[in-house]
């Protein structure tokens, strides 16, 4: 457990290196900040472009909700990779899948109970008809 | 990386520190994986279940939206301004625990607890201004007990609040152990684990403020 290129945060070990990882040249620190330093850039970057949809009329506004989700779901790939370390690696094969599995879940419960939902709410007899037949 | 089980056994190094990093390919050749990789996906599969728990809140909070029962509205409740005061806070907080990391990476102690120090008091930021946010609304009659809308509000929001509550509890511990028993192997574990952790809370809270807040201050009009 004493080799250099061991790290806490994230896994490293492997051909496929995350953006900032280790790297056979080159001062390994110096790359690392590097990486997290550009990952906070691009967080800001797409935190500042939210909060800016919401007021601006430069996209079509009526697809504003759908350009939040967008920025939202950027947001979170980049805090997966630079942040969490979320790699194609093979050492991270495992996890990739676990990720890949849960999001497939929480798309599952989201959705489908946005669907159900909507489905209820138009089948459902309006409330006040509802009573009328019951009296 | 192409070496398998058989040529390892007739390696006469097997079994050297400098074969470790090559024992486990990833591909299911090689020997077992090492801990830090277990350790790391046993709980990155706690924080997909977590996760999930959050999907279901949101979930909720997404249906019972409109469901304000003559309440107040998400658009008549939310202040940006402290939205974004909220996510600085956290985004940073997330940046100084990846700083951290990299300090245990080095073995030093001083930024390490400086590092901690920092991810710490942004976080308690976090949670001062949310607190802030919460009793302004209770002020305003706009309680959890006000609306379904609210209720379900208060569960999404209040649940990520808890959790950055417990990550303190946690940050602190960690600093504790750093400081008194060094950077052992299995104390680095558990740093592992917490800094997992950390970023995970940011990203849920990517979702919060990107599709409870943002989404929820658009004009009625443009909401399906």
């Amino acid at each position: 457990m004493s080799n250099e290129f061991e790290y806490d945060a994230g896994s490293y070990v492997g051909s496929d290196r995350v953006p900032g990882g280790p790297t056979e040249e080159g001062s390994g620190l110096r790359r690392e900040v590097r990486g997290y330093l550009l990952g906070l850039a691009l967080a800001v970057v797409l935190t500042i472009a939210s909060f800016w949809a919401v007021e601006t009329h430069a996209i079509y506004r009526p697809g504003a909700a759908v350009a939040l989700l967008v920025l939202a779901v950027a947001q979170m790939g980049i805090h997966l990779v630079f942040f969490l370390h979320i790699t194609t690696d093979p050492d991270n094969a495992n996890n990739s899948l676990a990720l890949a599995f849960g999001a497939l879940i929480v798309c599952l419960v989201v959705f489908g109970s946005l669907w159900v939902m909507s489905h209820l709410n138009h089948n459902m007899v309006p409330l006040h008809q509802l009573m009328q037949m019951q009296s | 990386m192409s070496t398998s089980a058989l040529h390892l056994a007739q390696d006469p190094s097997f079994g050297s520190p400098e074969l470790a990093r090559h024992e486990a390919s990833g591909h299911g050749e090689g020997g077992p994986a090492p801990k830090r990789i277990v350790v790391g996906y046993g709980f990155w599969i706690f924080l997909l279940s977590d996760v999930i728990m959050f999907s279901a809140f949101f979930a909720t909070y997404a249906v019972l939206f409109k469901s304000t029962a003559g309440g107040p509205s998400a658009r008549e409740l939310f202040d940006l301004h402290n939205t974004a005061a909220e996510t600085a806070c956290l985004l940073a907080s997330s940046f100084a625990c990846g700083m951290a990391s990299l300090a245990v990476g080095q073995r030093s102690q001083k930024w390490t607890q400086v590092a901690l120090l920092v991810t710490g008091l942004l976080g308690f930021a976090f949670l001062v201004l949310e607190a802030r946010e919460f009793s302004g609304f209770v002020a305003r009659g706009a309680g959890p007990g006000r609306s379904a809308f609210l209720s379900s509000f208060f569960t999404l929001v209040g649940c990520h609040g808890v959790h950055v509550s417990a990550g303190l509890l946690w940050l602190g511990t960690m600093m504790a152990q750093f400081y008194a028993k060094g950077f052992r192997v299995d104390i680095r574990h558990r740093f592992l684990c917490f800094s997992l952790f950390w970023h995970a809370l940011d990203i849920i809270w990517v979702a919060i403020f990107s599709l409870v807040y943002l989404v929820g201050t658009l004009p009625p009009e443009l909401l399906p």
